[in-house]
């Protein structure tokens, strides 16, 4: 489970996450949505550790882990698939899934789990990750992050660059793994309305402050709220 | 023709020394894109140590570990103290740094051991091999140097390629922030980098030795001809630095032998001009353009 | 060229203003040569030959983003010059001293078209090759340029209306700070013009330099070439002064030294530069009496300042990055912005 308090963040003198509080329980899909600038992007990084925060806090299972630094965080458990994916383009697709569990050793997941998730992984296992294209790419990252076998998911903007269909089919997935594994998923979209059809909850975020917070149903039927800030 | 034999089998020989240079400074600006304009002094004070182990033990064996164990340490200290805090800043100050910790060492070799050049044993005969009456330029220390060379480079990419610790140095030093982000401690990836590297610069160190006068400036064409050679692979392929370091030897080779070697260091910066302006990438590159 | 030129106008109060200083600076060093003995008289021509190379390095690095560690081998092209004009060709010191410059100048051409291609370590790397490999080019060709041993040169004499009891020395350093104040005007008014703002465009955002028109590769080779006449002429001085040229005065070290001076005096700055060179010549005097007085081995004390400029570099980039001319300059408007606090009270 992920808590988070009052978290802010500064980029020099700049505020880009101002108080924001949240709670992600396992098994449950939070969707954080908002404009570009909104902030979304540092909250993940400022949870991961990667970003220091400049107030608040933030706790996985109790633990708080506010000012610790990311290899420590995602030794706790918490994994973070960029935006970008961040895929290691130099390594091959066997490769970068192998890192993903490195730090488990034995409790890491076996790469066929992975295989059988993304048939289309192992198909090119051996291939260096430049040549993957976007959707096989973000297939990667959520892969690689699997395979440590984490409790909290972050997930930042996973339809980015992905034809309509494809991000449909990924946002499909996210929803059956959160479910299945009992994964805690945090996921930044700006791709609202698909963001929100697999989410239990949903956090507006503008200029860095929640600007709103409900069910997703209900977040979708404010048609003020979506034209001024989800773009639907 | 003999002649021409005997300097492509020198350019061989020393080629290889380069080759093991050129591979240190290609780990550690891959690993943390700085080249260590130190590694040349780096060398000379684990061979110094080797020197005096040597002489005080009679054994050459202990000599080059002790050499190569000191590097271990030596490199890890640096990057750990000195270099860490400018991996991230501008490349400038890590030149700057670079060659503070050169002139240091330099500056600490010459207090303890002295400014007087000495001698250094090799670990095989010197004489070269008779092949069909006439003596060939070719030892068994050549043969030596190559193997060892040859055998360490397989076992750095062994190590890069086929472990996990290879893979999560590479990660640390494709992408540092997506290797954090899986759980990868790159700080000591880097530290490992360069120890590995200074080992690597340390082999070099005892074995080009014996061919070398031991003063503390001596070593210092060493650096460069392993630059020119790293830069002739490309910075970024340690296959590279081996080709690159094989081409500079054989090179410098007929320049001192059909030009003399006082030649030599000038060769080797119109070499190093000649590949930089064709190339700047190296000949190994794939030609990336600076990013923008 | 007509182009550059015309960025290298400038507004002629600047002009006035830095011919100002250094005529104030001229008239300082003559009234402190009187007030030195002969020794110091020899260290203070020591510093401003220093100066002239530190000035053109300093601007380089600082101004233009380029490192060279090359300096040391362009000096020894300008003393070397000094010496067959002087020695062999009988010329006088002042056009001995211009062709000085003007023959580093033209080696500085090519060396800095090629620098303006080459970044960061690379560029490092190939003014250290340059640095090792040229003075090998005087081992290959020692009938002319006298081999191991050099060429060397008679003092130059001072002429006779200044008195019978005029130092040679003394003269040494009337010459060498003369060198220094026309260097002084010289890149003071430089790098305030037009052509001071395009090496800083092109350090700080190159691309960006390039796409506002920029000619980012002639900026930077002319830039080069600048600090190449100053090392020659720095390097011409200290033949002059040293009555000798020969390869042991130019080894790698002079140009680790070099680099060592201006960082310590703070990059990019002539003032860093002034500093620099007061370092480079008063460390070593300073660790011999060290090691007398603590009665330190010959090898630790001929050592000493070596692992002092070690230190030097490494404390500068991780502790003290702006040199003394940063803390200087911290100092003063630390006593600004206290004074005017006062005032407000």
């Amino acid at each position: 489970m992920l808590r988070i308090e009052k978290l802010s963040t500064h980029y020099g003198a700049v505020r880009a996450v101002q108080e924001v509080s949240l709670t992600v329980e396992p098994g449950t899909v939070t969707a954080v949505l908002g404009p570009n600038g909104a902030g979304k992007t540092s909250l993940l990084r400022t949870i991961s550790g990667l970003q220091r925060a400049s107030g608040g806090s933030v706790a996985l299972d109790g633990e708080d882990i506010t000012r610790m630094a990311v290899e420590d965080i995602v030794r706790r458990g918490l994994a973070h698939v960029p935006e970008g994916r961040g895929v290691i383009t130099e390594l091959t697709v066997e490769d970068n899934l192998r890192l993903g569990g490195l730090w488990r050793r034995h409790g890491a997941a076996p790469a066929s789990e992975i295989y059988e998730l993304f048939p289309r992984l192992q198909e090119r296992k051996a291939q260096p990750a430049s040549r993957l294209s976007g959707g096989e790419r973000q297939m990667l990252s959520i892969g690689r992050a699997l395979m440590a076998r984490p409790r909290v998911l972050l997930l930042d903007e996973p339809s980015l660059g992905l034809a309509p269909l494809l991000a449909s089919q990924i946002m499909g997935l996210v929803r059956h793994l959160c479910e299945t594994l009992e994964l805690a998923v945090l996921l930044v979209e700006q791709n609202a309305r698909s963001a929100l059809s697999i989410a239990d909850r949903g956090l507006v975020l503008d200029l860095g402050r929640v600007v709103a917070e409900d069910d997703p149903r209900r977040l979708a039927a404010d048609e003020g709220l979506r034209h001024a800030y989800l773009g639907f | 023709m003999t002649k021409f034999i005997d300097l492509t089998l020198n350019g061989i020989s020393t080629g290889a020394i380069y080759a093991a240079v050129a591979l240190s400074l290609v780990l550690i600006w891959r690993a943390t894109r700085i080249v260590n304009f130190a590694q040349g002094a780096m060398l000379m004070f684990t061979t110094f140590i080797a020197s005096a182990v040597i002489n005080s033990t009679g054994s050459y064996v202990l000599g080059l570990l002790v050499a190569l164990a000191s590097g271990l340490v030596l490199g890890a200290v640096v990057e750990r103290v000195v270099m860490r805090p400018v991996e991230s800043a501008p490349p400038l100050n890590a030149v700057i740094v670079a060659l503070g910790v050169y002139t240091l060492l330099v500056a600490v070799a010459g207090m303890i051991w002295g400014n007087t050049p000495r001698s250094f044993p090799a670990a095989f005969s010197l004489r070269g091999y008779e092949v069909g009456g006439t003596r060939l330029l070719f030892s068994p220390n050549d043969s030596f140097i190559v193997l060892v060379v040859i055998a360490a480079a397989l076992g750095l990419a062994l190590l890069f390629q086929r472990t996990s610790l290879g893979l999560r140095m590479r990660a640390a030093a494709f992408q540092p922030e997506v290797a954090r982000m899986l759980g990868v401690r790159v700080g000591q990836m880097f530290t490992v980098g360069w120890a590995l590297a200074a080992v690597a610069g340390s082999l070099a160190g005892v074995l080009v030795a014996p061919s070398v006068f031991l003063g503390p400036n001596d070593f210092d064409p060493i650096l460069i001809i392993g630059f020119v050679a790293a830069v002739l692979g490309g910075l970024d392929s340690p296959p590279g630095a081996v080709v690159g370091g094989l081409l500079a030897g054989l090179a410098l080779s007929y320049v001192s032998g059909y030009e003399g070697s006082s030649l030599v260091p000038l060769a080797a910066l119109v070499l190093l001009v000649a590949v930089l302006m064709v190339r700047p990438g190296g000949l190994f590159s794939a030609s990336k353009e600076r990013r923008v | 060229m007509s182009a550059l030129a015309a960025r290298a106008k400038l507004p002629r109060s600047t002009m006035l203003r830095s011919l100002a200083l250094v005529v104030l600076v001229g008239v300082v060093l003559l009234i402190v040569s009187y007030q030195l003995g002969p020794f110091d008289d020899l260290q203070l021509a020591n510093g401003a030959f220093y100066f002239a190379v530190l000035a053109g390095l300093t601007m380089l690095a600082g101004l233009s983003g380029q490192i060279s560690l090359g300096h040391g081998a362009l000096m020894a092209v300008g003393a070397y010059t000094v010496a067959l004009l002087i020695g062999n060709e009988g010329w006088a010191v002042v056009p001995a001293l211009a062709a000085a410059t003007l023959v580093t100048a033209i080696v500085g051409v090519p060396v800095g078209v090629a620098a303006s291609r080459l970044r960061g370590p690379y560029l490092a790397g190939a003014t250290l090759a340059f640095a090792v490999g040229l003075p090998a080019v005087a081992d290959k060709f020692s009938g002319t340029f006298g081999g191991e041993n050099g060429l060397s040169i008679n003092p130059p004499t001072p002429p006779s209306f200044l008195g019978a009891s005029f130092s040679i020395e003394q003269w040494e350093a009337w010459i060498a700070c003369a060198g220094a104040l026309v260097v002084l005007f010289v890149l003071w008014n430089l790098t305030q013009s037009g052509l001071g703002r395009s090496m800083r465009a092109v350090r700080d955002e190159e691309i960006a330099a390039a796409l506002c028109g920029l000619r980012v590769g002639r900026t930077q080779a002319f830039a080069f070439t600048v600090s190449a006449a100053c090392a020659g002429l720095g390097g011409g001085l200290l033949a002059l002064v040293l009555q000798l040229a020969q390869p042991g005065a130019f080894p790698l070290q002079l140009s680790l030294s070099l680099l060592t001076g201006i960082v310590v005096g703070g990059l990019g700055s002539l003032a860093g530069a002034a500093w620099g060179a007061a370092v480079l010549v008063l460390l070593p005097r300073w660790t011999n009496d060290l090691a007398h007085s603590f009665s330190l081995s010959n090898n630790v004390s001929s050592n000493l300042p070596l692992a002092i400029y070690g230190v030097v570099l490494i404390g500068a980039m991780l502790v003290w990055p702006s040199g003394i001319q940063g803390g200087v300059r911290a100092l003063v408007g630390w006593a600004l912005r206290a004074r005017s606090s006062r005032e407000k009270d």
